[in-house]
């Protein structure tokens, strides 16, 4: 699915990542740790072309990253779902129209029964005509899992997910990612929650990437 | 051209444009900058016909016209009048040359001194009204005929003062039209701003578009269906008042010489017509130029 060979990026002189060698399987669910600063994020934004490897080769669902041209990267990104941290959604559309939004750039029809049960797969039916100003951190981030699934994309990237919500909300957002990787999608998520990794261990076969001195260590060994 | 905007008018509150937030401020520039160009465009279209018509007019009235004057002592005017005119009907080039009634020099003189001049009792010379041919003839050697068989005969080929009035007539005829290419550049510059505005305000949301695998030509192409409707609705309103505008000047008057004639006459009144659609192209044109350089910029 994606392929790091020796890959690294670096910004104003300095290298952030280096070395990256990794391979994510199809259907692989992988945690992403490491301190705060470390390069999670960057790493993740080189998963979904956000940015360029300015060394190596990262090759994304099969593809060589370095000939991707602006049309290519959004095709890929139809094909690779991120859940953000900080939510981003387009603040004067519905929660029904921001989750729809991919098909709708895409060109594809919106069939409202599937829009209606991918939200209620969320906890989100009653919110439908909400803005999403108007939406608490746990339900923002339902919405951004729900929209950057409707495409039925290859890999999930979820970046910090449950940072701004609580415990419960975040066991709930485990177990959709968790019932995602069962349908066969990729998962990456990036986390310091030690807990959240912990509680998945009874749910999946999830391998731990720790980020530290700008490597990406595999842990090897499953939870 | 309904037609041709139909897509993008099908479009204004699709789902498709409402991907970018309703911007009240570039909004009412374009509109405004859009409609008032329009009314301009108006009145420079309406001058460059008034201009054309009076070129024309002065060009083909004057152009093979000439005129004979005769002034002489009262008991010789007849004898040199038919002279002249014998001259005149002999001489190549000349298609016809007949002296002007006291009818006609009443009609000649009545704008400026009212209808009940006493053309009769008034020592006025008599007017030869001279017609040439395509071929034309020679101005100095009839010059010098009149001068041996009828002393008193003054011939004005209006050549003096025709000449600089049709170049006049056309200057103002090309200023018109420069104006109106002017208005385009304005147009399209003002909206290439209110665009630019637009898209610098709208960074986050063509961030979340790409985010979601939008292609750069589907978020331009938002942009542009926008003010390209804006663009057209601006000058739908402002080609209105400009034409109502128009048709509340007087009517071309020969009293009110050239200021009356402005506007347009029969089917001319259906060339405003266009500058909607021109203004709908310009606006086309300057948001996609704009909305892809900024795209490019955006990374």
């Amino acid at each position: 699915m994606i392929e790091f060979h020796d890959a690294a990026y670096g910004y104003g002189g300095q290298e952030l990542l280096t070395q990256i060698n990794l391979s994510l399987a199809p259907g692989s669910f992988h945690f992403l740790t490491g301190p705060s600063g470390a390069g999670k994020t960057t790493f993740l934004k080189l998963c979904y072309h956000e940015l360029q490897a300015t060394a190596g080769r990262v090759s994304l669902l099969g593809m060589d990253s370095r000939a991707l041209d602006r049309n290519d990267v959004a095709l890929l990104r139809r094909k690779i779902g991120v859940v953000h941290q900080d939510c981003q959604f387009l603040d004067h559309l519905s929660l029904w129209e921001n989750i729809s939004l991919p098909l709708t750039v895409a060109g594809r029809p919106v069939v409202e029964t599937d829009l209606a049960d991918l939200m209620a797969w969320v906890g989100l039916s009653d919110h439908a005509n909400a803005l999403p100003p108007e939406l608490s951190g746990g339900e923002r981030q339902r919405a951004a899992l729900a929209r950057a699934i409707i495409m039925s994309p290859d890999v999930i990237i979820a970046d910090e997910p449950t940072g701004n919500v609580d415990w419960e909300m975040s066991l709930r957002l485990l177990t959709l990612l968790v019932e995602l990787n069962r349908m066969g999608k990729t998962v990456v998520i990036a986390t310091h929650d030690m807990h959240l990794i912990r509680q998945a261990k009874s749910q999946v076969n999830a391998r731990v990437l720790r980020i530290a001195d700008r490597r990406i260590h595999q842990a090897g060994a499953d939870l | 051209m309904k037609s041709i905007l139909l897509p993008f008018l099908k479009f204004e509150d699709s789902k498709h444009d409402r991907v970018v937030p309703p911007s009240g401020f570039t909004a009412q520039l374009s509109l405004l900058t859009s409609g008032a160009m329009a009314f301009l465009a108006v009145f420079a279209m309406a001058l460059s016909f008034a201009t054309g018509r009076l070129a024309d007019q002065w060009g083909s009235e004057l152009a093979r016209a000439s005129t004979v004057r005769i002034s002489a002592p009262e008991d010789q005017v007849e004898a040199q009048t038919q002279a002249a005119l014998n001259v005149l009907l002999t001489t190549p080039g000349i298609a016809s040359a007949q002296a002007l009634t006291a009818e006609d020099e009443r009609a000649l003189l009545e704008p400026w001194f009212g209808p009940s001049l006493p053309v009769e009792s008034l020592p006025l010379p008599v007017i030869i009204e001279v017609r040439e041919t395509a071929e034309g003839y020679d101005a100095e050697g009839l010059r010098l005929r009149l001068v041996g068989e009828a002393p008193g005969a003054v011939l004005d080929d209006h050549s003096r003062w025709r000449s600089p009035l049709v170049k006049a007539a056309s200057r103002l005829r090309m200023l018109g039209v420069l104006s109106l290419v002017l208005i385009a550049a304005v147009t399209a510059g003002m909206i290439t701003l209110a665009a630019n505005a637009a898209l610098a305000a709208n960074g986050q949301v063509i961030r979340v578009l790409r985010l979601v695998g939008s292609t750069d030509h589907y978020i331009a192409r938002a942009f542009v269906r926008r003010f390209t409707v804006r663009g057209f609705t601006g000058a739908v309103i402002g080609t209105f008042f400009g034409m109502v505008a128009i048709a509340l000047l007087p009517d071309a008057q020969v009293e009110g010489g050239f200021l009356t004639g402005l506007g347009f006459r029969g089917a001319q009144w259906l060339w405003p017509c266009i500058i909607p659609l021109l203004a709908a192209i310009v606006a086309y044109v300057a948001t996609r130029v704009a909305a892809t350089q900024a795209l490019r910029r955006l990374m």
